[in-house]
């Protein structure tokens, strides 16, 4: 038997890069022996994507992207096809779960420094994901046809129509229509199920080779391969499998605790994961009395408030919007410390890194709230803290005060 | 090998080649793109829509639906037209110089007949339909708040005659669609044409 097995991996080898596939990815990938908690999140989003790609299959079967049955078809999922509540709470609840995640994914990037050289391009890499999942989201967020789908979509289809000059035209050309209607939700539809699943897969691959290119960043911001055995292996790594396949193991059992608490107890989770007023069809005629987006987007959501019209135009409001999302592409480039990892850090580093946040929950939670006077005030605050961390960065790393740098990972 | 290349011929290929592949690529793209546009059917979506007027209570809205969007008509009482002209200060553009209504209705009440307002329902900010809020200094908007709309999404302000405060993310007042009356207390949205309907 074992001989049988061992001769068809041979003569799969013998036509396909099998065995030296495996070893450079997992085997005999050296991943560096001091990660800690923060590390679990970057296979915990692959998980939760293929969590997405599997309940998102079963939807498709039993959804109807048509304006006329997509809300009915949405309750049919959830009252009569069996396990169609499940299949529909998994989905719902893995969308958020997902920005969790990355958001939780990304600041471990930003407090260890793993953006920086020569993890550039992978860092880069990684906020196209980003990107990708927010269109992946928001198309998502229309597909239900209630009334957050409808004036969500709204709102967001209508940024792209304050750009000068093609602004009218660019927005007729997303909505193919002079209105959200059923032209827009079944070409949601299909950007949501084909055309972003393919490229979120494809980049999330380019995501991992990137990765296991340059190696691991750890949390001491230092190169394990400065230090190698005579056997060319990091005298600091350990690999892969079957170590870090176990340390993810028990990540992915204590997330799926969480992710399931949710999916059974509290699916909507209080009006944040699922907003109450999207079950209500959607009515072209009536914005409901307070609309928001779904919390991941609350923060830039926030910004795009704070700022004033100019010149007659909301367009400075929508650029304040994109530009913070793609801000985050520069950051290799705006850090000039001189050590990568917070730990090494000094006191000005970590104080902006506070502030930041501070700076994006805070904006986050106004995102949810009515836009009073006040709350307006104190979002325009912290729009202008949010960009102080991007653009006061070349300056503030490179005064601060940083510790020296191990020469080899510590384990604390 | 390579010394007998002629790299300046090779290069007028490769630019060559690239062209007309571009060109080809555009070509082929085009049909592609132009799919994504409203459809003809959508284009034909849209007919003017007939409202008898006369049935709406002195300083009530009512909403119709004309091409997909909500379109207001609010019978403004004497009250309402009084308070109008005593806020211009706070307006971005109290004399309606940006063209967001019809040249007949380039007045001081946005409006054909002054007593109904006819008005796109649709935010001039990101889209959303505004909440009517006809009532006189309420709690909430204020002791200067005299009648008019209030977006839920960003908080944009307009008065009675659909005109945007100052300070609110709206940038202009909000649009007002062709119409016309075809008698006493009959509207016609969406045609201003002078010929009899």
């Amino acid at each position: 038997m074992m001989n049988l097995l061992k001769n068809l991996i041979g003569w799969i080898d013998a036509r396909f890069p099998l065995i030296s596939t495996w070893k450079a990815h997992v085997s005999e990938y050296y991943a560096p022996k001091n990660f800690n908690f923060w590390y679990f999140f970057g296979s915990l989003a692959l998980m939760v994507l293929v969590i997405q790609i599997a309940s998102g299959i079963f939807l498709t079967m039993n959804y109807k992207p048509d304006a006329l049955f997509a809300f009915a078809s949405v309750e049919y999922i959830m009252r009569d096809v069996q396990w169609g509540w499940l299949l529909r709470y998994i989905h719902s609840t893995g969308a958020s779960m997902f920005f969790v995640v990355i958001y939780l994914h990304m600041f471990r990037g930003l407090m260890y420094g793993s953006y920086r050289k020569p993890r550039e391009l992978l860092w880069i890499i990684g906020m196209i994901i980003y990107l990708a999942l927010m269109g992946e989201a928001f198309m998502g967020y229309l597909l239900p046809w209630g009334q957050m789908s409808f004036w969500g979509a709204q709102v967001i289809v209508n940024l792209f129509s304050s750009v000068p000059f093609i602004g009218h035209d660019l927005a007729i050309l997303i909505r193919g229509d002079f209105v959200v209607s059923d032209t827009t939700l079944n070409r949601f539809f299909a950007l949501h199920v084909i055309a972003i699943p393919l490229i979120l897969v494809l980049i999330v691959v380019a995501h991992l080779v990137a990765l296991h290119e340059v190696g691991s960043n750890n949390p001491d911001g230092i190169e394990i391969k400065k230090h190698k055995d005579a056997n060319g292996k990091p005298l600091d790594g350990i690999p892969f499998h079957p170590y870090y396949t176990v340390k993810d193991g028990v990540g992915a059992v204590g997330f799926l605790i969480i992710f399931c608490a949710i999916v059974f107890f509290a699916p909507d989770m209080g009006g944040y994961f699922l907003e109450y007023n999207n079950f209500v069809p959607a009515n072209p005629m009536k914005t409901p009395e307070h609309i928001a987006p779904v919390w991941y987007f609350t923060p830039y959501y926030a910004i795009l408030r704070a700022v004033p019209p100019l010149f007659g135009s909301q367009f400075p409001g929508v650029v304040a919007m994109g530009v913070a999302t793609v801000i985050f592409f520069f950051l290799p480039w705006l850090d000039r410390g001189k050590v990568k990892s917070i730990r090494y850090r000094g006191p000005i580093y970590k104080t902006f890194l506070a502030l930041f946040v501070v700076s994006f929950v805070g904006l986050g939670w106004l995102g949810l709230m009515p836009a009073t006077p006040t709350y307006t005030l104190i979002s325009r605050i912290l729009a202008v803290v949010y960009f102080a961390f991007f653009l006061l960065m070349p300056w503030y790393t490179r005064i601060d005060t940083c510790k020296p740098e191990p020469d080899r990972v510590t384990s604390k | 090998m390579t010394d007998n290349v002629n790299l300046s011929k090779r290069r007028l290929l490769i630019a060559a080649t690239t062209a007309a592949g571009g060109v080809a690529a555009a070509g082929a793209g085009t049909p592609f793109v132009l799919s994504l546009m409203p459809s003809e059917r959508a284009k034909a979506a849209g007919a003017p829509v007939e409202v008898d007027v006369s049935a709406i209570q002195p300083g009530m809205m009512i909403a119709v639906e004309w091409q997909g969007k909500p379109v207001w008509i609010v019978r403004r009482t004497q009250e309402m037209l009084d308070l109008l002209a005593r806020h211009d200060d706070k307006l971005v553009d109290p004399k309606s110089t940006v063209p967001q209504q019809p040249e007949y209705c380039n007045n001081p009440y946005r409006s054909i007949k002054p007593e109904y307002l006819v008005v796109l329902g649709v935010c001039t900010h990101l889209g959303c339909s505004p909440t009517y809020r006809p009532e006189v200094a309420p709690a909430d908007l204020g002791a200067d708040w005299p009648g008019g709309w209030f977006c839920p999404c960003h908080g944009s302000r307009f008065d009675l005659a659909a005109r945007v405060y100052k300070g609110v993310p709206a940038p202009s007042n909000m649009i007002v669609p062709p119409h016309k009356y075809l008698g006493e207390g009959r509207l016609l949205i969406g045609d201003d044409s002078k010929e009899a309907a």
